[in-house]
């Protein structure tokens, strides 16, 4: 029995296509709470394994476990216990903000009378009161991130994953992003995130790096940087993206 | 002009290796022609017929004999007059009525002429139709006969008269609606989805930052299609000939040209909805809505012109299709010459400078 | 002067996307556009490359005028949407190919300016482009607007989404060309870029904010700025949102940049708040400000 509570582990997870192994046996284990960053180049197997741990592509070979739950048998139950929100998809750009909120609420089986409160409580954190009515297209990016976040967590999974959450975004809001990620982590959620931005990278507990398919570092933001001697994790990432 | 090959040879590629347009564009000529075809035609054998012969001499009964020998036919009841005629049909079993004229011989050798009335049950138009063909094939071999070595030759016209159904609808008639809507699909849909498509990905704008005027942009996106549009056209009307053995009367090269004139006009159609929309999407909803409806509905393909309501019928003018198949109906069908449709050629030339000029006039040289 | 523009300002219906924008790039430089998306980036890219007209104000690119002389400087430009505009249905060969014929030249033509770039995907020649890695797709697409040997170069974005390898790799390879006498407009949301420009403007929300070198441009950030550090980020960030002489705080890699409303500040007095507040390890240091620090203080 290990003490610490883990909701990602990962074991020699891996997915081939062909002959080619996009992730290749690939182990982790993601805590409770954490904040766990997930970087690496385009092409280098992040997508293809965040889409094995949220549960709509099957794993070649390996076992992983997600929420306490198996990827193979139980994704199902998978999905009901994780948030998802990425860069490409967040929220309908022809639906309002209110009408969003509901959609995505309805979707995980929340009641109309959670579903109100937890509108009227999103609306108010976020200082929406004058647009919620207003299509979700015309907000600025940043705003519509945040949102989009805020309904990815409306049904308090344990774990939400972000894909690129702040790519594009100013960054004033990029850092009102992470102030809400820190915050979520806080109360508990735990959060896997990719970015492309390296200073993000530093604001995680810990950070994998994925190299074609397989991880090469994994630690905290600061060992990393002690291990590699360099100064900041864009360094790291380049020396050992670089090879 | 090696710009110009290559702007071509780009399109190629796209059309080669997109499978669904190859589909399209080949497949889907080829289904719903022969699903048409063979939904309408049927061979007929052993329908039953009737007579009715006032004449009742050695020519009728030649007839009769070569008719009733056939194994398409069987002479299943003689009634003696006029009246009977609707009985007959009414049972239902029998589904022509074969009537000579008085005196059919006399009438023959002395005038050189003598007529048959072939009245066929309409209700099904294509073995009507086939009926009164076979017929009338029967009597021309009899007159061949009656005429070798005589300098007069004799003449025996045959009459058809349908009942039930005078807007007789038939493989032959459907031939030239398919072709038409056919070559409106293609033509028009894949251009204008090929431009758009270019707009959502991106490289128009790359393509409107280039030396490229817009004159080339649209004779390099129109000329890979009519390329495959004549092939288009040519498998159908092959189709048509070898499958449906349908008669082409009239000048295959003056078919050719036509049906060429036509796809032009459809792809310059395709550009102009090609410079209002911005999305594939959209092109392939105002293509369906705007162009496939109006060449079905307004062009004559299915209802009648004629029996349309005057506004309706005043509209269907501005259909170039309506125009396309009144000329590839009168080469096919009725094998006419160039001096017949002269006229019909002139206005779709018009319309499509018209469409083209446009097109042009309309295609953005930037974004909006 | 490569690229000047004067009071330019355009609108979409109701939205503002440029409000009076002014600047001049030199002949041989490497300008950067910096600011986020929906800043009005791509428009002002679209309205130097003849694609838009705005509504007020001129702009000139390598002398010509952009309305008048618009098939002049159609001749004479590389551009690079934002999306990398390929055929991803052609190989990576068909498609340099279909570039170069487009612009009246060949590949060989012009070979020596690509060569460089063109190596790194050459063993891929006969890929489709919809195949390639991002990273990929970027090389090729600046091939691609490169293959014309353009006066001036527009880049929209051409990181965006780009992983910190490839995108490195990228401004070596702008760098290079840069040497080789191409004016070069690079638009891009990412601050630490903006380093790597001659001189770059910033743009937010429609509105110039600056323009300067990068090192000129920190120079003027006025505020003391410090390092705030802790054991506990979360609550960190949350203790100084709420101290009252806070003037600004964002988090930035492990530290938080705080600057205080007050010009003279003691360092003990936020030390002993947040040690108030439960934080432990606390290490607060003066530091030099970023360029993204200038962008956040000008947006503010």
């Amino acid at each position: 029995m290990s003490e610490i509570n883990y909701v990602i582990e990962a074991t020699d997870l891996t997915k081939q296509f062909g002959d080619f192994k996009a992730v290749n046996a690939i182990s982790f284990n993601v805590k409770k709470g954490e904040i766990f960053g997930f970087l690496g180049a385009n092409g280098a197997g992040k997508t293809t394994a965040m889409k094995m741990l949220i549960g709509i592509s099957n794993p070649t070979s390996g076992a992983a476990n997600v929420a306490g739950f198996d990827v193979f048998t139980q994704a199902e139950s998978i999905k009901k216990n994780i948030g998802y929100m990425s860069q490409k998809f967040a929220l309908y750009d022809d639906l309002t903000v209110k009408e969003n909120i509901t959609f995505f609420g309805g979707i995980y089986g929340l009641s109309r009378a959670t579903l109100k409160q937890k509108i009227n409580a999103l609306i108010e954190e976020l200082g929406l009161h004058d647009i919620a009515d207003n299509l979700v297209g015309a907000l600025p990016l940043g705003w519509k991130q945040k949102l989009a976040f805020s309904v990815a967590l409306l049904h308090n999974p344990k774990i939400v994953f972000l894909d690129e959450p702040t790519g594009g975004v100013d960054p004033i809001t990029r850092r009102q992003f992470w102030e809400m990620i820190y915050k979520a982590a806080h109360e508990g959620t735990t959060i896997f995130v990719t970015t492309h931005y390296m200073d993000e990278a530093e604001y995680c507990d810990r950070v994998s790096i994925m190299v074609n398919g397989k991880i090469e570092a994994l630690d905290t933001p600061k060992k990393l940087k002690e291990q590699f001697k360099v100064t900041s994790m864009n360094n790291v990432f380049l020396k050992l993206a670089r090879g | 002009m090696k710009l110009f090959i290559g702007f071509i040879k780009k399109e190629f590629y796209h059309i080669l290796r997109d499978r669904r347009s190859l589909f399209i564009l080949f497949g889907m000529p080829i289904v719903q022609i022969l699903l048409f075809g063979f939904a309408i035609t049927n061979e007929i054998n052993n329908v039953n017929i009737a007579i009715l012969d006032h004449s009742k001499d050695v020519t009728t009964q030649n007839i009769i004999n070569k008719i009733s020998a056939s194994k398409y036919f069987s002479v299943n009841q003689f009634i003696e007059k006029e009246q009977d005629i609707e009985s007959v049909f009414k049972k239902g079993k029998t589904k022509a009525v074969i009537s000579f004229q008085n005196d059919f011989n006399q009438n023959l050798v002395k005038n050189g002429h003598a007529t048959i009335q072939i009245i066929t049950d309409a209700t099904d138009p294509n073995t009507a139709n086939t009926i009164s063909n076979y017929v009338n094939a029967i009597i021309q071999s009899h007159v061949k006969e009656l005429n070798k070595g005589i300098n007069i030759e004799y003449q025996i016209i045959p009459e058809t008269h349908m009942v039930y159904n005078p807007e007789l609808k038939s493989v032959f008639m459907f031939v030239p609606g398919i072709m038409t809507v056919i070559l409106m699909l293609v033509s028009a849909m894949m251009t204008s989805i090929s431009i758009t498509r270019e707009k959502e990905l991106g490289t128009m704008e790359v393509i409107l930052v280039s030396p490229l005027k817009p004159i080339q942009v649209i004779a390099g996106k129109v000329i890979p299609y009519i390329a495959l549009s004549v092939i288009n056209a040519t498998v159908i009307i092959i189709l048509s000939i070898f499958i449906f053995e349908m008669p082409v009367q009239g000048s295959l090269i003056l078919l050719g040209f036509e049906s060429i004139l036509f796809i032009i006009t459809a792809l310059a159609l395709g550009i102009l909805i090609s410079t209002v929309s911005a999305t594939q999407q959209t092109a392939m909803m105002i293509s369906l809505m705007g162009l496939m409806l109006p060449v079905i509905i307004l062009s004559g393909f299915i209802f009648p012109i004629s029996s349309m309501p005057v506004p309706l019928q005043i509209i269907s003018n501005i259909i170039p299709a309506k125009w396309f198949i009144i000329i590839i109906k009168a080469i096919m069908l009725k094998g006419v010459g160039f001096s017949f449709i002269w006229k019909e050629t002139l206005i779709l030339l018009v319309m499509t400078l018209f469409f083209i000029g446009l097109s042009i006039k309309k295609y953005k040289i930037r974004l909006d | 002067m490569s690229i000047s523009v004067n009071h330019i300002s355009k609108s979409y219906k109701s939205i503002q996307a440029l409000q009076d924008i002014s600047f001049n790039v030199n002949e041989g430089e490497l300008f950067g556009l910096i600011g986020p998306d929906g800043a009005g980036k791509t428009t002002l890219f679209r309205i130097l490359t003849t694609l838009l007209i705005a509504d007020t104000g001129q702009a000139s690119v390598a002398g010509y005028d952009v309305i008048k002389d618009y098939k002049a400087i159609r001749n004479c430009v590389g551009y690079m949407p934002g999306k990398f505009s390929l055929y991803q249905d052609l190989t990576v060969e068909e498609n340099l190919e279909f570039f170069a014929t487009i612009f009246k030249t060949t590949i060989e033509a012009n070979y020596h300016l690509i060569k460089d770039i063109y190596v790194q995907i050459e063993p891929f020649k006969n890929r489709r482009a919809g195949k390639l890695s991002g990273g990929m797709k970027q090389k090729l697409a600046l091939c691609c607007a490169l293959i014309h040997k353009p006066k001036v170069l527009f880049l929209d974005e051409p990181t965006t989404g780009v992983d910190p390898v490839s995108r490195k790799e990228f401004w070596d390879m702008l760098k290079r060309l840069q040497q080789k006498g191409i004016t070069i407009l690079v638009s891009t949301p990412y601050m630490d870029e903006a380093a790597l420009c001659d001189r770059v403007a910033f743009i937010q929300n429609g509105e110039l904010l600056e323009i300067g070198t990068p090192k000129n441009i920190v120079k003027e950030y006025s505020k003391k700025l410090y390092n705030v550090k802790s054991d506990n980020m979360y609550q960190l960030i949350d203790s100084l949102n709420t101290f009252k002489y806070t003037y600004s705080a964002y988090p930035f890699g492990e530290f938080v940049h705080y600057t205080d409303t007050r010009d003279e500040f003691d360092i003990k007095e936020l030390h002993s708040y947040l040690k108030d507040k439960g934080l432990h390890n606390i290490t607060i240091e003066i530091t030099n400000p970023t360029i993204e620090d200038t962008f956040m203080a000008l947006a503010k």
